[in-house]
């Protein structure tokens, strides 16, 4: 007995070792840049260090596109969480086994698709030239304001509940429902007390995943609107690359401080119904 | 009979919404009002100046980061199994501070580390390590950047991979029969994990060849930068470029399902 736990103790020595080469890569590749990232949003102009930065961040411009990303990534996630569930329950009771595969796929590459070229796509179909803009002779800028932009991201942000939400609504068994309408429950009670309950974790957790998703994204915003609609991203992006004032790279790390901040605490909600939601899958 | 109205009304709003930009693009691309139908478009891709360079930068990225994960949480996800599982939570910590982290932050983070970097270092040897790892043709700084991005993917891969093998017995047994360390990891680990790497590698591949924000804001022109700055005013050429990235990330998912499936 002492034997094993002694050959235990040694494996677990070696385990380290085998994780070393992770854990410093980690360390130097995440660390570093997280030390500089904190350091460098409390320090101030003359040396030492305070809050200047992180209050500079609490003022316009700043504070209104903080608050403008935030406001997209919750329309966006509430938006897409609704959209995406009825579109996978429409797919999934259709019975069609064809349909079924092609709009799970298809799910699979559009929620990897973003970036710039998302945006080139949707300025060809709704831009100020766009085939459909000019054939319902929607006028200019349709598409390059709030509203705009989270078409767009849905365009991702749909595609990415359906997969999370699929596996989920897979494992509401029929049985469930017809004990429920058998006991003389009406469907919108069958949703309230059942449905939604088992769902809800899945739910809220995609919802978490497509907020994040929307808050982090900068290509498609800067290819599409530019600096029409604030987003901290696009200011982020703008006192790094020197458009604007020098001085301003410590504003770039307070508002990258902000963003993580706010990002640590949606992600709060998420993690711990990760493990919930996976109990239902198991 | 309302069940049918819903579901029929719910896929074709979602048929229009996701089809008809598609469509359009594709149109786009091959038709022009003064030379009517032609794939042009597409063959002016290849043609553009820097193509095959960028290309061929990105590939070698996606083939060292591919490389660099699996070498990096193969072992340590192996160690998890064979009696370290205090392992666990740190690595479920490391793959997850990519989802909190936007790329945007992380970008911030590494150039202010790099300009701290080099000032500080200027005097020592170190300087000259930290100019080289930023090498505008092979930029190592990129390659570990996208390490981490790519570790929570291929750590959920290799991890459900490992779930369906009994590797406390395989390596007891390949070490009672005299097989080293490396040959156990490479010649009976491995194999059967082919699926799972599979999986990773192309996980990582598609990382690689589609995140612009930290390889545009660091400066460097690999493919999905090189898509941005070649469309400037060649608006068909773009939507081109865009279909054609489309594709790539179709071609992926489609080779990673094709690879799931044969190994199952």
């Amino acid at each position: 007995m002492a034997g094993l736990t002694g050959s235990r103790r040694r494996g677990g020595g070696a385990g380290w070792l085998a994780a070393a080469p992770l854990l410093v890569v980690t360390l130097i590749a995440f660390g570093i840049p997280a030390v500089v990232l904190v350091v460098g949003a409390f320090s101030v102009k003359g040396g030492g260090f305070g809050f200047e930065n992180l209050s500079a961040t609490m003022r316009e411009p700043y504070i209104g596109a903080l608050w403008s990303s935030v406001k997209l990534s919750a329309v966006v996630a509430i938006g897409g969480a609704v959209l995406g569930a009825f579109l996978a329950q429409a797919v999934l009771t259709s019975r069609s086994g064809l349909l079924r595969e092609a709009v799970l796929t298809a799910s699979g590459v559009l929620a990897n698709f973003g970036g710039v070229p998302l945006a080139f796509i949707w300025i060809a179909t709704l831009g100020n030239s766009g085939v459909v803009t000019a054939a319902l002779g929607l006028g200019s800028g349709v598409l390059y304001n709030f509203w705009g932009l989270a078409l767009v991201y849905l365009y991702f942000s749909v595609p990415l509940m359906v997969l999370v939400i699929a596996p989920a609504l897979d494992g509401l068994k029929p049985q469930w429902r017809e004990a429920a309408l058998n006991n003389g429950a009406s469907t919108w009670q069958f949703w309230r007390h059942v449905g939604i309950p088992v769902l809800g974790p899945a739910l809220l957790g995609g919802g978490v995943l497509l907020f994040g998703g929307a808050f982090a994204a900068y290509a498609t915003a800067a290819a599409m609107v530019g600096a029409s609609v604030p987003l901290v991203t696009l200011q982020i992006a703008d006192a790094l690359t020197g458009n604007v004032l020098i001085g301003y790279e410590n504003i770039a790390l307070a508002l990258s401080l902000d963003m993580i901040v706010i990002a640590l605490l949606v992600m709060a909600v998420y993690l711990p119904l990760q493990k919930r939601s996976s109990r239902w899958l198991a | 009979m309302a069940g049918v109205t819903w579901r029929r009304l719910t896929l074709g709003v979602a048929a229009v919404y996701f089809l008809v930009p598609l469509a359009i693009a594709v149109w786009f691309t091959v038709y022009n009002e003064s030379l009517g139908f032609s794939l042009g478009a597409y063959g002016r891709i290849v043609s553009a100046p820097g193509f095959g360079e960028s290309l061929l930068k990105s590939l070698l990225l996606g083939a060292a980061v591919i490389v660099l994960v699996l070498l990096l949480a193969l072992p340590a996800l192996l160690a998890v199994r064979l009696g370290a599982p205090g392992l666990r939570p740190v690595l479920e910590t490391i793959t997850t501070l990519p989802l909190i982290v936007p790329p945007i932050t992380y970008v911030v983070g590494i150039a202010n580390a790099l300009r701290g970097g080099t000032d500080a270092l200027a005097a020592t040897p170190f300087w000259q390590t930290l100019i080289s790892i930023q090498d505008e043709n092979f930029p190592v700084v990129l390659v570990l950047a996208y390490v981490m991005l790519a570790l929570p993917f291929a750590y959920r891969s290799l991890d459900t991979g490992l779930r369906a093998v009994d590797v406390r017995t395989l390596v007891e047994a390949a070490r009672n029969l005299g097989a080293s360390w490396p040959y156990v990891l490479f010649r009976v680990i491995l194999p059967n994990l082919r699926s799972a790497v599979a999986g990773a590698s192309f996980l990582s591949l598609a990382l690689v060849m589609g995140e612009y924000t930290i390889a545009a804001l660091m400066g460097y022109r690999t493919f999905p930068v090189w898509i941005v700055t070649i469309s400037g005013n060649d608006g068909q050429l773009s939507v081109a470029l865009s279909v054609l990235s489309l594709g790539l990330i179709w071609l992926l998912l489609l080779t990673l399902s094709g690879a799931g499936r044969k190994s199952k």
